[in-house]
């Protein structure tokens, strides 16, 4: 189990990048603390999976260092590291029985071989795949096999990290829930780090202690999946996690209110003079509507989606659409023409990164997500 | 939906069955009229019944051409079958030098077979031949024509030259097909080069070496070309193949009655080998679909 620490990290697939559009992975500065559960989280083509193959060895990069508590491994291949990694789609040794599959990591390693048994029982009996154990891996449907992958990745216990890329795009939706939640307590039963890379949001927040969401190459924001939806760093997070995501408007800021095409706005903190595109975002969970006496800023309400949970209302402000989700059985009052934001979940952001209040007026509650 | 039943439909097939008469039906019943008759000239023929067909099962000639066309057809794939494993084992996966190599690869190939006899005839020969002569001054006694062995040797180099590159292409193509991750899973799971081999990229190539197997059993066991142009079935007739031996008895002899015995039995083993490994194959294939 290690400490991972990225430093000045960067990796360019092509042998002389010039701009920064050639870099697949821009400079990162990041420790990942020993023993906590991360999630990789972005679009796809983002750099999650180059920078999950950097820290396995299995690609070097360009320029910088990394380390494993805090021992450089930069130029370490993969067997040194003493890694485990479960790739997107299934990779089993076909010729081998269910049993072969799981003990061969440990083999390899020259465990004994009492070890080897019971430590396969064990993963069997985690990946439901004890009645199985004698039958060639070969003739398995698709997320059995990823069973077996995901159970060679954690068959060896004295691992540094486990690393996942994807692991359950081929698994069924009912299995998916159950492999995570077990993947959730074998974390907690032996405390590896573990990173996670996917982009499902749900995937990413639920499984992990901490998200690391990555954008265009650079790692936009470390946070519990709380200070994701709270306080986005990059205008991206606010936009990828949630559903609907982030609303943002273009915004003058002045003091303790935002100015949104002529109509102002209460932020929940002061701000000191900002520079560059400023816009203010707001989730959807974080508006109401409201009549014209009751103030916010007026819109032309479309349509009202029902989404089963709660609905989500989209109106639309001077050509900009404004999503709102609206609690269970609340419904639209019928002189609802302008909506209302709630001060405290109102982040300001120039350039598309956050702008932190000089000073915080409001705090945050959350009624409903 | 209605399905149009019209027998005249049956026609479209004449064409089709034409050709087949031609090209194989009358020259197959010509070959069974030949084996079950006799003739002494004048295109007069008696009934021989299965005559011929006993007279060629215990011929000390035919068991002879049979054991060396055997020994050859093993001798060839224990060589091509590896060699060409390793030969795609350690061509390059990308970049300017694929294209170089499976153009070198593919030469041998393009090669009619009568030219490739006549190259190793000249090669091998002691007065003018690169390696004839070669291994002559060298001291090493080597002549084709007149040493069993020698012949021997030269006949299964020649058809090694000409022939393994099939057997590398096939495994190539094969071993290109393997997905990245599975080389990225044994280097995270810490297998050795030879488990590599062993339980990825063996089991990925089987159903292309089964192919490869296939075709160089075929085409050696029919093998007729090279060894008439380089040896003539010598010396002796210790290079005389089944198919040599055949065209002997037939053209050479002109005794067309074992001949044509001969040949169907030839085409029924021919057919027997084939059976099993297209039986062989598709159980591969069940089980790889299951």
């Amino acid at each position: 189990m290690a400490k991972i620490t990225l430093d000045n990290l960067a990796h360019s697939y092509l042998p002389k990048p010039a701009g920064p559009e050639d870099w697949a992975l821009k400079e990162l500065d990041n420790v990942w603390v020993d023993g906590e559960a991360y999630a990789l989280l972005g679009a796809s083509g983002c750099g999650k999976s180059t920078l999950l193959n950097i820290i396995s060895g299995l690609v070097q990069p360009s320029q910088g260092r990394i380390l494993f508590n805090d021992r450089d491994v930069t130029h370490a291949p993969t067997a040194e590291r003493n890694i485990a990694q479960v790739f997107q789609f299934p990779v089993v040794y076909d010729t081998m029985t269910v049993r072969e599959n799981l003990a061969f990591p440990l083999r390899n390693r020259g465990a004994p071989e009492d070890y080897v048994r019971a430590r396969v029982q064990t993963i069997a009996r985690m990946i439901d795949m004890e009645d199985r154990l004698e039958r060639k891996a070969r003739g398995l449907t698709a997320d059995a096999k990823q069973k077996i992958s995901l159970g060679r990745g954690m068959v060896r216990e004295d691992v540094n990290a486990i690393l996942f890329d994807e692991p359950l795009t081929v698994i069924d939706p009912h299995m998916k829930w159950e492999l995570r939640t077990q993947l959730r307590a074998l974390h907690h039963e032996f405390g590896h780090t573990m990173i996670y890379v996917t982009h499902d949001q749900t995937e990413a927040l639920t499984f992990a202690d901490k998200v690391v969401v990555m954008h265009d190459g650079r790692v936009v924001q470390i946070g519990t999946p709380q200070e994701l939806f709270e306080r986005p760093e990059h205008t991206f997070v606010g936009y990828f996690i949630g559903s609907p995501g982030m609303n943002l408007l273009d915004a003058q800021i002045d003091g303790d209110t935002a100015r949104v095409g002529g109509h102002r706005i209460a932020l929940g903190g002061q701000y000191d003079a900002v520079a560059g595109r400023t816009q203010i975002g707001v989730r959807p969970e974080y508006i109401r509507p409201a009549n014209a006496d009751s103030g916010g800023l007026p819109v032309t309400i479309r349509r009202v989606e029902d989404v089963g949970r709660h609905q989500i209302l989209r109106a639309e402000f001077e050509g900009t659409g404004i999503d709102a989700i609206l609690p269970e059985g609340a419904g639209v009052p019928a002189d609802a023409t302008h909506l209302a934001f709630d001060p405290a979940g109102i982040n300001v952001y120039a350039d598309d990164w956050r702008v932190a209040p000089r000073k915080v007026t409001a705090a945050p509650h959350r009624e409903a997500v | 939906m209605e399905k149009t039943q019209n027998n005249r439909a049956w026609l479209l097939l004449l064409p089709m069955l034409a050709v087949v008469l031609f090209s194989a039906i009358i020259p197959l019943m010509t070959v069974v009229n030949y084996s079950v008759q006799d003739t002494f000239g004048q295109n007069v023929f008696f009934w021989a019944g299965l005559d011929w067909f006993r007279e060629i099962l215990s011929s000390d000639r035919v068991h002879g051409a049979l054991g060396r066309q055997i020994m050859f057809s093993g001798i060839i794939l224990a060589i091509e079958v590896p060699l060409g494993i390793i030969v795609a084992l350690s061509m390059p996966k990308r970049g300017a030098w694929v294209s170089v190599c499976l153009v070198l690869m593919s030469l041998p190939l393009l090669i009619p077979w009568n030219v490739v006899g006549t190259i190793w005839q000249i090669l091998g020969r002691p007065d003018i031949g690169l390696v004839g002569y070669t291994l002559d001054s060298l001291g090493i006694d080597y002549n084709y024509t007149q040493d069993a062995l020698d012949a021997w040797i030269t006949v299964v180099l020649m058809d090694v030259w000409h022939w393994t590159s099939l057997v590398a292409l096939l495994a190539y193509a094969g071993l290109r097909s393997i997905p990245n991750a599975y080389y990225q899973a044994a280097k995270i799971d810490q297998a050795s080069r030879w488990k590599v081999f062993r339980y990825i990229e063996l089991p990925k190539m089987r159903g292309v070496l089964t192919i490869a197997i296939l075709l160089r059993f075929m085409d050696s066991f029919k093998i007729y070309t090279e060894p008439f142009v380089l040896t003539g079935g010598g010396p002796g007739s210790s290079t005389t193949f089944l198919s040599v031996d055949l065209v002997k008895m037939a053209i050479g002899q002109f005794d067309l009655g074992p001949a044509a015995a001969f040949s169907i039995m030839y085409f029924l083993v021919i057919l027997l080998i084939s059976w099993v490994f297209y039986t062989v194959m598709t159980n591969i294939d069940k089980q790889e679909g299951m």
